[in-house]
């Protein structure tokens, strides 16, 4: 029988549960896909989570970062992300091999109001890293192709190296259920042929603008602050509703439970009442973006 | 002061019943308040010491008093306004362990407190409605067991003894009285205590000691109104009602900006509120390189790095921008939150702060009008 202190333990929202790393994969320089599995095996049937939660994850002896989860729900059996090596955790992360323990938990944050969002048009645009969470949607609404309407996926990096899910999003280009167009800031030098635009992301809007009915729709926008700017001002002038905007951001974690307040935003916390932030959220809440 | 009713048809409370108004049906032990004389504080507050470990007010230097264990000869100091420390250090210590950790097994969540039950004399009724604030924090969706478990082992006997000071302004954020939160609360009605019993902890406190309990008779009540009404003029105007819309009006305000010309950001502030609870998590790795204790520890949202990412960036970049999210957060935030302040008005950030900043200054500063 369990002392009563022990459910104590065991319910303690900030102990990580042990996972193993079953598969790493680079994706573009400083960035790598992860790919993570309980060690109990209970844990991984439980685990279920919506596309734009994160896990805080725990490398032994760094310290626990927030990221967020780029797989989606309706694949199970890992629980995969996608890690730019930027801070001490993440870069730890990096020198891993593949059979190291590592901690996490979660999953936390809202997510995408997926429910709202059925029979509705979706409108995707990622910038850069800002790709991870959407990852997330995009596998989620393709799986669950009939409850919704037309869908689009925009996204721009800064060159054709740094696309993430270099494979995956080659093959979803010309996917008949899927719009989905790329660009890149600029061209290297003696790199691949890129037979996709040049320029920022918002000049992808021509393409969808007549295939999206604002009215009826949503956009999910993710990727750095410069971005959210021009996307945001294109969205508006096409007519979207300022709470049909999703916005996902970022901010310092130490709890990932509402407590800690290090990623308060005016009266909101990011990491429960966000990270998925509609636009009419983030206009009124100070430093949002 | 008083505020005369206007006349009305309906009948006034307790002034219709004449003579005897006892409900039959209420059990005839039933205790609400009973009544302590003054000489017998210290035998009462001995027979405590069998519920557990008993802290009380001590003076520790000039007008500073801290929440010390009560000892065997070392009286507590009654008179005692605030100490420097709020309670919440029982429940949050400055630094506690949340895991261990090893290469080779992993997290192992951290022992939570099992000890003895730890009573906390003299708490004002500002700290007692602090404990209560700090409740809607660490419960929620996400229990804290950590803060509950010390919770659970905590019981309080409020006071109330002494007049406020000018760095009070309980009175203002509706946090001068407490009706709950506390076991026992004890109101100095002149010769004698009047002891409020709030909780079935409480009664057993008051019952190891009955002999030394009176009953309330019309002369204890009266005393209390009177000191009730005494009460209502000894606080200033500070008026806060409305603070968050007026907040949110004066939110580039230039008083924002001439506050960070004078605040050093230390924090001292947030370390002596009793209702700061924000946290940083660091893990500390031991000399094998590959064990260690993940533990939180106090941290303040003035400093620099609080809210900066990896990568370098900082929502709040300017120490102007981290003193408007400290007030905002505490007046604003937090109401629209959970429906009240955090601020419970006991003045502790007033008298900590080494730039002499005084909240109730800034409040006066931002309803004020400028120029």
């Amino acid at each position: 029988m369990l002392a009563e202190k022990d459910i104590i333990y065991r319910a303690d929202p900030h102990r990580p549960s042990p996972a193993r790393l079953v598969g790493v994969q680079p994706l573009a320089p400083e960035h790598a896909l992860f790919q993570f599995r309980f060690e109990d095996p209970k844990e991984n049937e439980r685990w279920t989570h919506r596309p734009g939660q994160f896990v805080m994850v725990s490398v032994v002896g760094t310290g626990e970062a927030p990221i967020s989860i780029c797989s989606s729900p309706s694949r199970r059996g890992v629980i995969e992300l996608c890690v730019r090596n930027t801070g001490r955790v993440t870069s730890a992360l990096h020198r891993l091999k593949e059979g190291a323990i590592v901690g996490l938990r979660g999953p936390y944050g809202n997510g995408y109001p997926v429910e709202k969002m059925k029979g509705q048009d979706i409108l995707i645009v990622a910038g850069g890293l800002g790709m991870a969470p959407l990852r997330s949607l995009v596998w989620y609404v393709l799986d669950n192709r009939s409850d919704f309407g037309h869908v689009s996926l925009l996204y721009g990096t800064r060159t054709p190296e740094d696309v993430l899910f270099k494979g995956e999003i080659a093959g979803l280009v010309g996917r008949g259920d899927l719009e989905t167009h790329l660009t890149v800031d600029k061209l290297v030098e003696d790199g691949q042929p890129w037979p996709h635009d040049v320029g920022v992301v918002t000049g992808l809007f021509k393409y969808v603008k007549d295939r999206v009915d604002p009215t009826r729709a949503y956009a999910a926008v993710t990727g750095p602050p410069i971005m959210y700017r021009f996307v945001l001002r294109e969205l508006l002038a096409l007519g979207f509703g300022k709470d049909r905007i999703l916005m996902s951001l970022e901010r310092r974690m130490k709890c990932g439970i509402g407590k800690c307040s290090h990623c308060a935003v005016g009266y909101k916390y990011t990491c429960i009442h966000g990270p998925i932030f509609t636009y009419w959220d983030a206009m009124n809440l100070p430093e949002m973006i | 002061m008083l505020v005369k009713r206007p006349p009305t048809d309906r009948p006034v409370f307790g002034q219709t019943t004449g003579g005897e108004h006892i409900n039959p049906s209420l059990q005839p032990d039933r205790a609400v308040s009973r009544i302590l004389r003054k000489k017998d504080m210290d035998a009462f507050l001995e027979s405590v010491k069998a519920f557990g470990s008993l802290y009380g007010p001590r003076q520790v230097g000039p007008n500073q008093y801290q929440l010390m264990p009560v000892g065997d000869v070392a009286p507590v100091s009654a008179e005692c306004r605030r100490t420097i420390l709020p309670p919440k250090k029982f429940l949050i210590p400055a630094r506690d362990d949340l895991c261990h950790f090893s290469a080779d097994t992993g997290y192992r969540a951290a022992e939570v407190y099992t000890g003895e039950r730890v009573i906390l004399f003299g708490l004002h009724a500002c700290d007692i409605h602090a404990l209560v604030t700090l409740d809607l924090v660490f419960n929620g969706k996400y229990p804290d067991p950590r803060y509950l478990a010390r919770r659970q082992a905590l019981a309080v006997i409020g006071f109330s003894g002494t007049a406020p000071d000018g760095n009070c302004f309980c009175h203002a954020m509706g946090t001068s009285h407490a009706d709950r939160g506390f076991d026992l609360f004890l109101t100095d009605i002149g010769d004698e205590y009047l002891v409020r019993i709030g909780s079935s902890l409480g009664d057993d406190m008051m019952r190891a000691r009955v002999d030394l309990f009176g009953q309330v008779e019309r002369e204890h009540i009266d005393a209390y109104k009177e000191r009730s009404d005494r009460r209502q003029t000894q606080f200033d105007d500070t008026v806060v009602e409305d603070l968050p819309q007026i907040l949110e009006l004066e939110h580039d305000s230039p008083i924002w900006r001439e506050l960070s010309e004078r605040c050093f950001g230390c924090g001292a502030c947030a370390a002596v509120c009793p209702t700061c609870y924000c946290y940083d998590v660091v893990d500390l790795v031991g000399t094998d390189g590959i064990t260690g204790r993940r533990v939180r520890q106090w941290d303040c949202c003035l400093f620099q790095n609080f809210a900066e990412m990896s990568g370098g960036f900082n929502p709040r970049p300017n120490r102007t921008d981290r003193i408007k999210h400290r007030y905002y957060h505490k007046q604003v935030h937090f109401v629209e939150r959970f429906g009240r302040p955090s601020c419970v008005g006991c003045g502790r950030c007033v008298e900590a702060c080494p730039a002499e900043i005084s909240l109730k200054d800034v409040i006066a500063a931002i309803r004020g009008r400028s120029g």
